[in-house]
């Protein structure tokens, strides 16, 4: 049933770039440019994690809402939050997520990705652009972009996954930890999740 | 026979031992996590050890030619659930991937049919449940197998494996082996994903249990699933139990048969009340034997579809067992 990740986080890197464009023009130029660089890098594909940050923050970074994001996994907690606090999560769930995805854009392997063309009104500020991906021998993995537009273009504020929101399926977790230990509870838990995985990354080059 | 009474067995000891956890979904939290633990455990001694060995040393294209030949295998059963869900048209197209990928893709060692345009589908037995509006029950970690839930759980043990040819294999250490390389082949495949879940997760355990939940009710609607009410996210409603309590209370025994087939032809002489299920008041009060065993159920719509009388017996042995469960032992 987890097979979905598997090629899902290899393709969170489907932003957009030019602000001009509609939004499923601009995830497909994106998911196109990053694809190819992917396939001509060989050290991207055999795991290099600084040539692969370097590929996610200068492609992708700029086209995600973080603070949305985290809004949205945060849920009904948000809003109790301080401005700080705020800060303070979004910033940490933006190092968690960004270091997993970039450690998954080494796994791709010639999956072929189709943009379907966008079903939304012409004033729309909130769209869906949704994607396949498709490999022989499995069901195609549908993903998702949930985009808004703002006054420096569309961002992605949600990515679903096989009908996995990558970002929704971190709420559950966060009330609990909100429940348990409040806000800074959820921080601390955050940041010592990302210095773990700073270690391990240090230990293992991969 | 054995393992029908195996899976309910378990499931019933499952539910008897709940315990009060916060989410709504998930009241066997406490077993479920145990259960994690020790299926990771078996994972990281055996499993996966031998299924990155596996992935080590054949070269990609045999693994994908045998990824491929156990999938083919499983558009049959595919199929037969796309037409038990209504879906004569997806049915018939997963038919034709297995008679084209059979033929022509040798014995299923080629996905022809894919890029023939004959698209890989999803299905089993307990989406084809969930179509009908059985709700999912509780969140349920089974043992090896992984994430389930009562519905799902019950329809792999009681159902689907009828549905697997490799079961049908008569030389038992054939079928043995053919079962373990599937096994391995398909962890292999995980393994990527499998770390990757790892990584992202703050709370291993919850990531994959809200992840499946979302997974499957996505499948059940084949992807484009209706926007859930935030109530039935962070809070028990009264229609978040109604399938168990249908399940507990309404439902009319079926006869049962050990073959698929065999059970729509003698449900074809009982009297079926087709719209029953679909035409009762949605939020019927809880029993208190439901709220005990604290099993839940997700909202879906139910639908339809047009072959419902014959569904309806088929899915008898399940829904059984569901109401079995859903009372305490």
């Amino acid at each position: 049933m987890k097979l979905f990740f598997a090629l899902c986080f290899s393709f969170f890197a489907a932003a957009v770039s030019a602000q001009d464009l509609a939004p499923d023009a601009q995830v497909k130029k994106i998911t196109d440019e990053v694809i190819g660089i992917i396939k001509q890098d060989q050290d991207i594909r055999a795991g290099n994690q600084k040539k692969i940050n370097e590929l996610v923050d200068a492609k992708v970074l700029p086209h995600f809402n973080f603070s949305h994001m985290t809004a949205l996994a945060v849920g009904r907690n948000w809003p109790k939050a301080s401005a700080e606090q705020q800060k303070a999560l979004t910033s940490e769930f933006r190092t968690l997520l960004v270091r997993t995805y970039s450690s998954a854009l080494s796994t791709y392997k010639n999956q072929v990705i189709e943009v379907k063309p966008l079903r939304a009104a012409a004033g729309d500020a909130d769209v869906t652009v949704r994607t396949q991906v498709k490999q022989p021998g499995t069901e195609p993995v549908s993903i998702d972009y949930s985009m808004e537009k703002t006054p420096s273009g569309w961002k992605v504020y949600d990515v679903v996954v096989g009908g996995v929101s990558l970002v929704t399926n971190y709420r559950e977790t966060f009330n609990a930890e909100i429940r348990d230990g409040g806000v800074d509870g959820l921080i601390k838990s955050l940041a010592s999740k990302n210095g773990s995985l700073e270690t391990q990354a240090g230990s293992k080059p991969k | 026979m054995v393992r029908r009474f195996l899976g309910l067995l378990l499931l019933t000891a499952l539910v008897g031992c709940a315990t009060t956890g916060g989410n709504p979904h998930d009241p066997l939290e406490g077993y479920n996590r145990a259960m994690f633990s020790f299926n990771e455990g078996v994972d990281n001694a055996i499993i996966k050890p031998v299924a990155s060995g596996y992935k080590a040393v054949m070269p990609e294209i045999a693994r994908t030619g045998v990824t491929n030949f156990f999938s083919n295998l499983r558009d049959v059963w595919i199929g037969v659930n796309n037409i038990l869900q209504g879906k004569v048209g997806a049915g018939a197209s997963d038919f034709g991937r297995f008679a084209i990928n059979s033929t022509i893709g040798i014995l299923g060692l080629f996905d022809i049919a894919s890029n023939a345009g004959f698209e890989k589908h999803n299905e089993d037995f307990g989406q084809t449940l969930g179509r009908w509006g059985v709700g999912s029950g509780a969140y349920v970690m089974l043992p090896i197998l992984g994430p389930s839930s009562v519905r799902d759980g019950l329809s792999l043990l009681a159902v689907d494996w009828h549905g697997d040819p490799l079961w049908y294999v008569s030389n038992i250490p054939t079928r043995s082996e053919l079962i373990v390389v599937r096994a391995v082949d398909s962890r292999a495949n995980l393994l990527d994903a499998s770390r990757l879940a790892e990584e992202a997760a703050l709370d291993h355990y919850a990531y994959v249990r809200d992840a499946y939940l979302q997974r499957r009710r996505s499948l059940i609607y084949d992807g484009n699933p209706p926007p859930e009410p935030e109530s039935a996210k962070t809070s028990e409603s009264g229609d978040s139990k109604d399938a168990a309590a249908r399940a507990g209370t309404e439902l009319p025994p079926a006869h049962i048969t050990t073959q698929w087939g065999e059970r729509i032809i003698t449900a074809a002489d009982e009297e079926l009340t087709p719209a029953k299920e679909f035409s009762e008041a949605p939020a019927q009060p809880v029993a208190a034997s439901q709220e005990a065993a604290g099993v839940t159920g997700s909202v879906y719509e139910p639908k339809i579809p047009f072959n419902y009388e014959a569904l309806l017996a088929v899915s008898g042995e399940v829904r059984t067992g569901l109401a079995q469960t859903s009372q305490r032992p």
